[in-house]
């Protein structure tokens, strides 16, 4: 705790102001009347400190990293280097345009580079991740209906399989979310979907690949009944690294989707963000886009706001979003380039699909063994943790005694004991390798010393932690005398 | 092949392995009828030589003009420790801290992350971080709707004096669930919230009152007695605040008799560059007793199966990965990164250095606000106390002046015309520790030659000195 370091008077005397002002025509009523109880360290404790907490954590440049539905692959350190220029990081978001061309024509490059690869009319970058992009293509799909008077729409469908986000997308909108089951074969229950379908349907939100892995084979179809009920479809872009430039969003139906630059464009994840959640639309959808958006004359580049697009559903954040995420990802998509992301697609599968095969060829069941992969595949522990009695989450806190960061354990709900696994086209085949090995020894080990594996991890900070005990006896903050 | 590392080789065995002949058969599954052509509409790859080129060329055309405005972002000093440290890979290129045991690093950094947050605003609780500061407001407006116990109502009362962007984020964000934003004006002669209209509305049924400190204008607002109000008339008080102040300002946990219910607002003083607007984020803290209507990651302190202490998300049950559609907030992604960068910003400044930003910041606008009301026509609009950021009429049409200013590298400002066009040619200023006495006298100088030639040649945008 860093608060142990702290002694009163003790500061990193190069960082603040030398002088000493007094604060004059501030009424003595507002002002504070002690020192904010922050740590008083010294620069060398601070950064010693901070050091051996960032050598706590698993992270894509020390560990494999197979979160499933996360996409955490190799980030370029170009992306980081170039996007934290001088020139890039003084830029002010209010600054006039005359001084921000540098700036917007890479914004507006990224936006035509994202209408290219997913196929869609046009682009807005302003939403600041995932979700908020799902919120803001769900408030399209409403100020849609609504700009038609179509008012009675109070649904939204999503597959039970869902990221949790887009069913609280839905209520975010005002919307209710109703969930279609997922058939025995990953897709999705075209009777249960057409049964659902009616005038009250606003629309429908859809992953695909979808959460379970697999490529919805009969997406035409869920479109045009989707379509012909007057529903919109949206596309959660979550999984967009498996298709990339091999079929798009567009193409397939879709009115609506929202991109995780933080998957697909390799931007990030900085421990829980921040992200970019880019939203594309087709030309229905276009006028309601989140503002702003970048605009260019053939000479110069200029915002699009409230006086250029009048039905946007508005703002999502004070300035332009995560504008440092956008460049990172401008920069990634200028390195690979066009050739570059019909790779992603291609080796993020392939590696998916071989690992698949040696898991299976090692004893593993897959929840689909019947389906080709997409660049994500589920594994079912289920005959594990019935026989040996050592469930998913045993498996995965093993995983870290053995340096790999756990795939995605218990999601999708609808798979009993699952780990979704996602390699990314950015691990070579001798880790690949490596984890089907580690995995047939967690194996072996559940076999001969299921103790021990209920009891893993043992090589990490801590074991493992009562959540019950942090929930119930909440302490969230520091406080002096703790 | 750029960030992949298959050799040929591998490609045959792995294919081999699978049963398939080619990396294309494992596309199979997708209709041939959607598949897509090349993409040639997206230019070819290129070496990092050259994307470094092109970079540099793009951030050199933007210039790094002296700048004024605040209006939002602000430009502080930012430790180089700051960066280096949260640029580490264990930081940057980790994710959600799912698996606890593996990201006792991220979890306990977000843990003295919430420790700080809650002592520089006096608040019990803080979440892990939300996107910005307009869209945190927008969560606090949803959380008080949600969480005043006293009040059923979906009204919420907002002040003009409240950022207008951030007005406008909350408008997007909580229109669809039928909440009502209702407009408060601000006192003209002072800028702060207008106390007579507030009285209109004493009596009536609202979720809460959001006030901000200092406003958007840079007045301080009178938050004891607006704190007490909202309290006497069953509103809860959401405290909309700039972080640096907290550090000299009465904390929002301290204000009135109770304390603000809610405080937010935008983190990027705390260690973010100003960077065109983002990644930024935003804080939210509160009450204990609203600590289960809270959107977003919170995590807590427990101990381990040794009894050792660790650190762990908790009241998972609010999150929409559990709780899907009932969750407080469809949020997921938050802004990790940049909160690793405030924790360490707040450690090397310490109380004692924000109190001396926060008090330079103050003393520079005020000889910014004296050298540039120095010039005849130039007045200050407002007479309410300011922190940082002054309002300046100016005897000339705003917009022509700030673009001329701009000819000649000085950002002035940020032109209130648009937003408040009752306050005539009016721009809000700011500096921080950062502009010294030289770049206020450079703006002085600039702004009176910007005026004389206005005045002389009124249609002349760009004169030659």
């Amino acid at each position: 705790m860093i608060y142990e370091h702290s002694r009163a008077g003790r500061r990193a005397m190069a960082q603040a102001p030398s002088e000493k002002v007094e604060l004059a025509g501030i009424p003595d009523a507002m002002l504070r009347t002690s020192l904010p109880p922050l740590p008083e360290v010294s620069e060398m404790q601070a950064v010693r400190h901070f050091t051996r907490l960032s050598q706590k954590n698993f992270s894509i440049d020390t560990q494999f990293y197979p979160l499933g539905s996360c996409t955490m692959k190799y980030n370029p350190r170009a992306c980081n280097t170039l996007a934290s220029l001088p020139g890039m990081l003084s830029r002010h978001p209010l600054a006039p345009e005359t001084h921000s061309q540098g700036f917007m024509a890479c914004l507006y490059e990224l936006q035509d580079i994202l209408k290219t690869v997913t196929g869609m009319h046009a682009v807005s970058l302003t939403p600041a991740a995932g979700a908020q992009g799902e919120f803001a293509g769900v408030a399209m799909i409403r100020a849609y209906h609504d700009a038609r008077g179509d008012k009675e729409r109070s649904e939204i469908l999503v597959p039970d399989a869902a990221h949790g986000t887009n069913p609280a997308s839905a209520v975010m909108c005002g919307y209710k979310a109703r969930e279609i089951p997922t058939g025995s074969d990953g897709d999705i229950d075209i009777e249960a979907l057409k049964s659902a379908l009616g005038p009250q349907t606003a629309g429908i939100m859809l992953t695909n690949p979808s959460t379970v892995g697999v490529f919805e084979r009969r997406i035409k179809e869920i479109a045009d009944l989707v379509h012909a009920a007057g529903g919109l479809l949206y596309y959660d872009g979550a999984n967009l690294n498996a298709i990339l430039g091999k079929v798009r969003p567009g193409d397939m139906g879709f009115d609506v989707i929202h991109m995780n630059l933080h998957k697909t464009f390799s931007t990030p994840h900085g421990g829980g963000g921040p992200g970019a959640g880019p939203v594309g639309v087709s030309k229905r959808l276009e006028p309601y886009l989140p503002i702003p958006m970048v605009d260019f004359d053939g000479n110069d580049y200029r915002w699009l706001t409230e006086r250029d697009r009048p039905d946007s559903i508005g703002r999502l954040s004070a300035f332009a979003g995560n504008a440092g995420v956008l460049i990172r990802a401008y920069i990634y998509a200028r390195l690979l380039g066009r050739e570059g992301m019909h790779r992603v697609s291609e080796y993020s599968t392939l590696n998916a699909n071989y690992l698949l095969k040696r898991l299976m060829e090692a004893g593993f069941d897959a929840a689909y063994p019947e389906r080709r992969a997409s660049h994500e595949f589920i594994l079912t522990l289920k005959k594990q943790a019935k026989e040996l009695g050592v469930n998913t989450m045993d498996f995965a806190k093993r995983l870290l005694d053995y340096g790999v960061h756990a795939p995605t354990t218990y999601f999708p709900l609808l798979v009993p004991e699952c780990l979704l696994v996602e390699p990314t086209e950015t691990e070579a085949k001798e880790d690949l390798d490596r984890f089907v090995e580690i995995m047939q020894t967690i194996k072996q080990e559940a076999e001969s010393q299921p103790e021990m594996v209920k009891q893993a991890p043992h090589t990490m900070p801590v074991r493992r932690l009562d959540d019950v005990r942090a929930a119930r006896e909440l302490d969230l903050a520091w406080k002096p005398g703790d | 092949m750029p960030f992949i590392p298959h050799t040929e080789n591998d490609i045959r065995e792995m294919l081999a392995t699978i049963g398939v002949d080619q990396i294309d058969a494992l596309f199979d599954e997708i209709p041939s009828e959607l598949r897509c052509g090349e993409l040639d509409a997206i230019p070819p790859g290129m070496p990092e030589m050259e994307v470094s080129r092109l970079m540099q060329k793009r951030a050199r055309t933007d210039g790094q003009p002296l700048c004024f405005i605040g209006a939002g972002a602000y430009d502080h000093h930012i430790p180089a420790a700051v960066w280096e440290l949260t640029t580490r890979g264990e930081f940057y290129t980790a994710y959600t801290p799912y698996q606890a045991e593996a990201s006792q690093g991220t979890l306990q950094l977000l843990y003295e992350y919430q420790s700080m947050m809650t002592a520089l605003t006096g608040m019990d609780v803080s979440n892990a971080s939300l996107y910005d500061g307009a869209s945190a407001l927008a969560e606090a407006v949803l959380m008080a709707v949600r969480g005043n116990r006293k009040s059923k109502s979906k009204r919420i009362l907002m002040p003009r004096s409240l950022h207008p962007s951030y007005r406008r984020v909350v408008h997007t964000i909580v229109r669809n669930q039928q909440i009502e934003l209702v407009e408060i004006g601000y006192d003209s002669d002072i800028g702060s919230i207008d106390r007579t209209e507030l009285e209109h509305y004493s009596g009536e049924d609202f979720a809460a009152l959001v006030i901000p400190q200092p406003n958007f204008f840079g007045v301080l607002e009178a938050v004891d007695e607006l704190t007490d109000w909202a309290h006497e008339n069953g509103m809860l008080a959401i405290a909309v605040v700039n972080p640096t102040t907290m550090a000299i300002l009465k904390p929002a946990g301290e204000w009135g008799g109770l304390g603000a219910d809610i405080c937010c607002g935008e983190g990027q003083p705390l260690g973010a560059p100003v960077a065109s607007g983002g990644p930024y984020f935003g804080f939210l803290c509160s009450t204990d007793k609203l600590v289960r209507q809270m959107p977003g990651r919170i995590i807590g302190k427990t101990v381990d199966l040794d009894g050792k202490t660790g650190y762990a998300l908790t009241l998972q049950a609010r999150e929409q990965h559990i709780r899907r559609s009932k969750a407080t907030s469809n949020i997921c992604t938050n802004q990790g990164l940049m909160v690793t960068a405030a924790t360490i910003h707040m450690t090397l400044m310490g109380g004692e250095g924000l109190q001396r930003v926060a008090a330079v910041s103050h003393a520079n606008t005020s000889k910014l606000t004296q050298a540039l009301t120095s010039l005849p026509g130039v007045e200050t609009v407002f007479k309410g106390a300011v922190f940082h950021e002054q309002v300046l009429r100016l005897p000339i049409e705003v917009t022509k002046a700030l673009r001329a200013l701009a000819a000649h590298n000085v950002l002035g400002g940020f032109d209130l015309s648009d937003d408040y066009p009752e306050l005539g040619d009016a721009v809000l200023v700011c500096a921080t520790e950062l502009r010294n006495e030289d770049d206020i006298e450079n703006y002085r100088g600039k702004l009176e030659r910007v005026i004389q030639s206005q005045v002389q040649t009124p249609c002349q945008l760009k004169p030659d000195w």
